[in-house]
């Protein structure tokens, strides 16, 4: 059904995004905050690499967008532990700044073209492509991703990982054991938006281009992705969430790719990946009003109905 | 080694919720002393330790531990040094964290800051976690690896209780822990409280709603009244005091009689 260069291409690009969905497994699931700033951000890690690139530092770029998303984030934070602003509308207040910001950094234009620039992709063409044939590009973008993966097991193991964990968990107890909540949430957000730019940077230089509305939606697929592999793999331990992650982000890519293919137009995706994210979240509380009513019409078939 | 000067607490001043919780408090604490606190609801007792454990600053007054000027430090920098366990349960650890997780953040107050935020837990300090548990007997040790979440209410006030004291505070602060457990888990904890408090020779705060509990546990009594300490017996005067005595008592400190059920309650089982 689906031919070799669109699962190829789903596997790309899904481990591309992938670190978005592990962003915000980072700020949504464990720190218990909906980070809008994601859009923004996987936005500025575009421009700033795209940047980077055409100034001829292609491996440098992305370091560069992952210090740029890692600032995004301190901003959100700076808002919500320092200033009092709600976390949902820190997010997007530092957001809506970072279009301008991310407009200056593609030198006010709305989209930079990489075609004449080396990327990371075609730095590693000659000396991959031998052994991995077209599968190069895979090969790349799964590497960057599953060092990321690696890292944040490890990270979420170590006793700084495990306080911020607990900080999503229960906040009041973790202020009654000596820790800093301000810190914690502001160091998570900060990774967080770290990755999602991270994801950015290697999709600017995957599509040869950064365009301003790149990132627009982007919190949503990210969170259709985690819930999809939440669902399906499950939570538990740090490195099954991970997992999980990745197998969603993945799977999504697959579900649009399908979605290509019966040919619903590309402008729906947008709709069919809220629609997605709406029914997973609700998902709980369908099931428990669909066993309430099961309980209420096996009580009134009991006792005869009124 | 507490010293409380002068404090006072008003919430939503200047408003029609105004409350004065503490008003020109002073409060002494010895080291090694063993406080029990009662009062009526709305008394001051929770507000107090509140103000002890940094949830917000006084308005007026100072706060000293061992010296250390603590009224403007925050909660979480007191933490390291006083423990504190709540009513409720859940409120003391991380549902779905493990038994050892949620250990390994309590023992987090020994550690350097820097580095060590990203070393892991040792096999050794998880030895110790199990030593601990294993003290409270009830087999928590074998199930280290179990979110506590799975945990029953007082399993998991035993846990928080070994968590406040695993390195040893210099005061704790006990706000009603087992009045949410059934008797036999309320008796067991408090048993555990006990060992734990006279073995470390913890300086230690608890309020209760249980008169008898007040008089039995410690060394001291106080009892608090809109927001002040009405009555502190310690010593000859708080020996051979019966139930009966430290209400009369208190009709007479504080002009009128404890209108709460539970401590009624309390104080009529005996009869």
């Amino acid at each position: 059904m689906l031919s070799l260069s669109v699962v190829q291409n789903a596997l790309e690009v899904g481990f591309i995004y992938a670190l978005v969905a592990l962003a915000l497994f980072l700020s949504y699931s464990i720190l218990d905050i909906a980070d809008l700033t994601t859009d923004g951000s996987f936005t500025l890690g575009c421009a700033v690499s795209a940047t980077v690139c055409i100034a001829g530092h292609s491996v440098l770029a992305l370091p560069a967008a992952m210090l740029a998303g890692a600032l995004a984030g301190f901003v959100t934070a700076f808002l919500q532990t320092r200033l009092g602003v709600p976390s949902i509308l820190a997010g997007i207040v530092t957001n809506t700044g970072l279009y301008t910001i991310n407009l200056a950094v593609m030198g006010f234009s709305s989209n930079l073209a990489l075609f004449n620039t080396d990327t990371i992709f075609s730095m590693a063409k000659n000396p991959l492509s031998p052994v991995f044939g077209s599968w190069y590009k895979l090969v790349i973008a799964a590497a960057i991703t599953l060092v990321i993966c690696v890292f944040i097991v490890l990270f979420l193991g170590t006793r700084l990982g495990i306080s911020i964990r607990a900080t999503g968990d229960n906040a009041d107890m973790v202020r009654a054991s000596s820790i800093n909540t301000t810190t914690m949430i502001t160091i998570g957000l900060c990774l967080a938006n770290a990755m999602t730019s991270l994801s950015g940077a290697v999709l600017a230089q995957y599509n040869k281009s950064a365009d301003i509305n790149l990132g627009t939606g982007m919190v949503v697929i990210g969170l259709a992705s985690l819930i999809i592999g939440q669902t399906l793999v499950g939570k538990g331990s740090m490195k099954r969430c991970v997992l999980a992650v990745l197998v969603g982000s993945v799977l999504y890519r697959f579900i649009i790719a399908i979605a290509l293919k019966v040919n619903i137009p590309a402008e729906c995706l947008k709709l069919v990946s809220a629609i997605i994210v709406g029914f997973a979240i609700a998902l709980p509380s369908l099931k428990d009003w669909a066993a309430f009513q099961k309980k209420r019409v096996a009580a009134g078939r009991g006792k005869g109905d009124v | 080694m507490l010293e409380l000067t002068n404090v006072s607490k008003t919430f939503n001043p200047g408003t029609v919720n105004e409350k004065t919780a503490i008003s020109h408090l002073n409060f002494k604490l010895e080291d090694g002393d063993f406080v029990t606190i009662v009062g009526s609801n709305g008394a001051g007792k929770s507000t107090l330790f509140n103000a002890i454990a940094g949830s917000f600053y006084v308005d007026e007054g100072t706060i000293y531990l061992d010296g250390k000027n603590f009224t403007y430090l925050p909660e979480y920098r007191r933490a390291k040094v006083i423990g504190r366990l709540f009513q409720d349960p859940l409120k003391g650890t991380a549902p779905h964290m493990t038994i050892e997780e949620n250990l390994s953040l309590a023992y987090l107050r020994t550690a350097k800051p820097g580095f060590a935020s990203f070393s892991r837990v040792s096999k050794k300090e998880k030895e110790m976690f199990r030593e601990h548990l294993s003290l409270l007997g009830m087999h928590l040790e074998d199930r280290m690896r179990h979110p506590v979440g799975l945990l029953s209410g007082g399993q998991r006030q035993a846990l928080t209780l070994l968590m406040a004291t695993i390195v040893t505070p210099k005061l704790l602060l006990l706000d009603e822990h087992t009045a949410a457990l059934d008797p036999g888990t309320a008796e067991k904890v408090l048993e555990l409280t006990r060992s734990i408090i006279s073995e470390r020779k913890i300086s230690c705060m608890m309020v209760t709603h249980n008169m008898h509990q007040a008089l039995d546990l410690g060394n001291r009594t106080l009892m608090m009244s809109d927001g002040s300490i009405v009555l502190d017996l310690k010593g000859e005067e708080r020996k051979g005091l019966t139930v009966e005595d430290l209400l009369q008592k208190f009709r007479q400190k504080a002009n009128k009689s404890l209108d709460n059920d539970r401590i009624l309650l309390s104080s009529l089982e005996t009869e």
